[in-house]
């Protein structure tokens, strides 16, 4: 079909997943291109989270497809796939929003056991391994290396051989997005990673994410519930309200969607949101002379967006 | 670590009312003690010609709640009130003393190990009581890859141990002869060890297939179950395995050959020794040290591999796992089959040293004391297993050793009928003043550039 890398990266086709009653996400459809920063916004209980667990085989969706292409143009259907396959075949990573590291482990090791897969086929799947082949012993000592390289990215190497639960939240948070890439995805997906950070981190955080997609042309989608964090870095916006799509485009339109403003101010009554919305618009309206000044010096800006 | 540290000089009002809230503390135990051993201890009924009549006891009562205000007042003054000079865990663990000489220690205890038979004084039964420590060891270090590195907690581990037993039994017994011919018998040990592990490590895939979907205390007791499935199938199937007379005659092993016995073609013969009995005790004592540290290498191996990591990992948080693309159900099959494989080793071992098997040898008490021995070394670790081994093992048989309490206590009073007790005591003190064990560390598998120990408070214990 089309020339290589000219399919977008992942096909999100009217997914629906239900809970009995309540319908989490419904009839959802959103593309994700390559070497993009995708985010995912909206409200508490959205369905947000369900969306990423949907895409990563931990919740099989009751309707629809996800389709994911690689640059070779082998396609996966996601839908199908055990959550593990999803991450060792079609190489989708991902975080969570509570954080899933291993506390006891150091941070390296965190590191070498998302390169399990190749290491596992180094040391001939421990048969060779147990006698420290050759084969394997270089493959860990690259695992190593490879690890130190994330390390560095993630400003952790000081910290490589402390036990993982002891570093500060923000570290963590690092921590993990590092521990995904190292499974070598070509889409990374972030459940909040900016959550309960200061300024500081927020901003070690952005550097890390705009480096992934700009040198390692990795495609991101994140999920954020806090818009005005996603709007400096984001190439295109899905909001999210209710598990129904309100708006999709780039974060200028986004912006300034009157449902996307509507659904954040939470207003019941149509009329009332009327006069809600043109007060917002008008509040937003100044917001991009700053946001664009601040794109230059981003202490400034991450400071003045989150405050 | 909500608190702060203490400074340890208290000022002098503060402790005057530390000795009022002590003082209030104690009368209010002693009034609870009271009201609950009143009517229980003070009060007894007997029988007195069909009817019944009260006895008061309050002198005995007395007595009880004095013990509880007492042990509660000692509480506070050795133990409550010790001025914290823990100093709040460091950001960044220091490089663990322990290890330091850790360095040190387990080379000593294998050196130790290898003279043990010909220390002076050291007798038969002492290498007995070696030999039943290390095969404790040994199942020690093979449950505990299990439970302390992957974090299923299994119950029913003593079945792959009457697997790994009855294999080398029924084998050794019947068919290698069969198959083979009579020649084949001193060799029967060391051909039947590879399988019997096999076989037990087959078990463990087996019986692991259906349970691992299973986490936490469905697991616990599903495996539970397992083991007493085995242990009843072993009575039950009187054809295959004897049933409850169990299966007798099973060759003793021979030295490479060389049979354990008086006169020619025996191994004393051939080397020209005066044939002593013990010279088995102390064969078989080296082939269950062979097997332990075999299982120590091997696990210490596999722990610097990706499917050690990937235990551990499971350990700490299996859904991480998955979205890092480990097929969980089959690292956790491997830990179960390895785990079950030393278990053979182990029964097989069993199985020639007793030169008889039955299934009362495999019950859950055994699993049980298995298991207290991985729990109370520290999950995970495998010094603090031969720690607990000897602590455990070793208690049970001091017990046999009590006989000048006989002496003193009323007749009737046997030491051994006691030691259940005691060594119950005993764990649920060590698990309150040490709740992860002996070693509280655990080593890093792969280091960067230095390497420091991980306190095991941070480690989480499994899922199951
Ligand atoms: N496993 C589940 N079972 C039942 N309801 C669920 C489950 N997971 C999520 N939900 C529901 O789906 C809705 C969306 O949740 P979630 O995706 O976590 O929202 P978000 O991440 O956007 O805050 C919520 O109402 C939540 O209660
Ligand atoms: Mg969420």
């Amino acid at each position: 079909m089309s020339a290589s890398g000219q399919e977008a990266l992942l096909r999100v086709e009217h997914l629906t997943m239900r809970f009995g009653g309540l319908t989490a996400i419904g009839d959802l459809s959103f593309t994700a291109a390559r070497n993009d920063i995708t985010a995912i916004i909206g409200p508490n209980g959205a369905g947000k989270t369900t969306v990423f667990n949907c895409l990563t085989g931990f919740y099989k969706p009751t309707e629809g497809s996800v389709i994911l292409t690689h640059v070779d143009d082998k396609q996966f259907l996601l839908e199908r796939m055990d959550d593990f396959r999803i991450s060792q075949r079609a190489k989708v990573a991902r975080t969570f929003q509570n954080i899933r590291l291993f506390a006891g482990m150091t941070v390296l090791e965190n590191l070498m056991v998302a390169q399990h897969n190749t290491l596992m086929r180094a040391s001939g799947f421990t048969v060779t391994g147990i006698f420290n082949s050759p084969t394997y012993a270089r493959a860990s000592h690259e695992a190593v290396e490879f690890s130190e390289y994330w390390l560095e990215k993630a400003g952790l190497v000081d910290r490589a051989d402390d036990p993982a639960g002891e570093l500060p939240y923000g570290d963590q948070r690092r921590l993990e997005i590092a521990r995904a890439m190292c499974t070598k995805p070509v889409l990374l997906c972030l459940d909040e990673p900016a959550a309960g950070l200061n300024p500081r981190e927020s901003e070690d955080l952005n550097r890390l994410l705009l480096n992934i997609r700009d040198e390692q042309k990795i495609a991101i989608l994140l999920i954020e519930h806090d818009m005005s964090v996603v709007m400096g870095i984001s190439d295109h916006i899905v909001v999210l309200d209710y598990g129904v799509k309100i708006s999709d485009g780039s974060p200028a339109e986004v912006r300034n969607d009157p449902a996307v403003i509507r659904a954040y101010l939470g207003v019941e009554d149509e009329e009332e949101a009327e006069v809600v919305v043109e007060r917002a618009v008008a509040a937003v309206a100044k917001k991009p002379a700053r946001a664009k000044v601040a794109a230059k010096k981003s202490p400034a800006r991450k400071k003045g967006v989150r405050k | 670590m909500a608190e702060v540290p203490k400074s340890t000089n208290v000022m002098p009002e503060a402790r005057s009312i530390a000795a009022a809230a002590i003082a209030k503390d104690v009368l209010f135990t002693a009034v609870i003690a009271f009201i609950i051993l009143g009517p229980i201890v003070g009060l007894k009924t007997f029988a007195i010609s069909g009817s019944l009549a009260l006895e008061q006891r309050w002198g005995l009562v007395t007595v009880f709640v004095a013990i509880v205000a007492g042990g509660r007042l000692a509480y506070h003054l050795l133990v409550w009130n010790k001025p914290q000079a823990r100093p709040s865990r460091a950001i960044s663990a220091p490089v663990l003393p322990f290890m330091n000489y850790a360095k040190y220690i387990a080379p000593a205890l294998v050196a130790f190990a290898i003279i043990l038979p010909f220390i002076p004084g050291v007798d038969r039964r002492i290498v007995d009581l070696a030999i039943l420590i290390l095969t404790y060891i040994m199942l020690g270090w093979g449950l505990n890859i299990v439970v302390g590195l992957a974090g299923l907690l299994d119950l029913g581990y003593v079945a792959f141990y009457a697997v790994g037993a009855y294999a080398y039994a029924l084998l050794a017994t019947i068919y290698l002869p069969a198959w083979f011919g009579d020649g084949i018998v001193p060799w029967a040990f060391f051909i039947t060890l590879p399988i019997a592990g096999v076989l037990a490590a087959l078990w463990g895939v087996i019986l692991g297939f259906p349970v691992l979907r299973l986490r936490g205390d469905y697991l616990a007791i599903v495996t539970l179950a397992f083991g007493e499935i085995v242990r009843v199938v072993l009575i039950n199937w009187s054809d295959f395995t004897g049933g409850p007379a169990g299966i007798g005659g099973i060759p003793r092993p021979s030295f490479f050959g060389l049979p354990f016995i008086e006169g020619e073609g025996g191994f004393a013969a051939f080397f020209g020794l005066d044939f002593k009995p013990i010279h088995r005790i102390i064969f078989l004592y080296y082939v269950i040290l062979v097997l332990a540290l075999f299982t120590n290498f091997v696990t210490m191996r596999l722990r610097r591999l990706p499917v050690g990591r990937a235990w551990e990992a499971l350990r700490e948080d299996e859904i991480a796992c998955r979205s890092l693309g480990i097929n969980t159900t089959s690292t956790k099959l491997t830990a179960f089959a390895i785990g079950a494989m030393f278990a053979g080793f182990a029964g097989s071992f069993f199985a020639t040293r007793q030169g008889f098997v039955s299934p009362e040898s495999f019950v859950f008490l055994e699993s049980f004391i298995i298991l207290s021995i991985v729990v109370l070394g520290g999950l995970g670790s495998q010094i603090g297993v031969v720690v607990a081994a000897i602590v455990i093992i070793g208690a049970f048989e001091v017990f046999r050793e009590l006989n000048f309490l006989k002496a003193v206590m009323p007749a009737g009073f046997d030491p051994v009928q006691y030691r259940m007790l005691a060594v119950g005591a005993a764990l649920v003190l060590i698990m309150r003043w040490k709740p992860r064990g002996f070693v509280t560390r655990r080593e890093p598998s792969v280091v960067l550039k230095e390497k420091k120990a991980i306190p095991t408070d941070l480690v989480a214990e499994g899922h199951g």
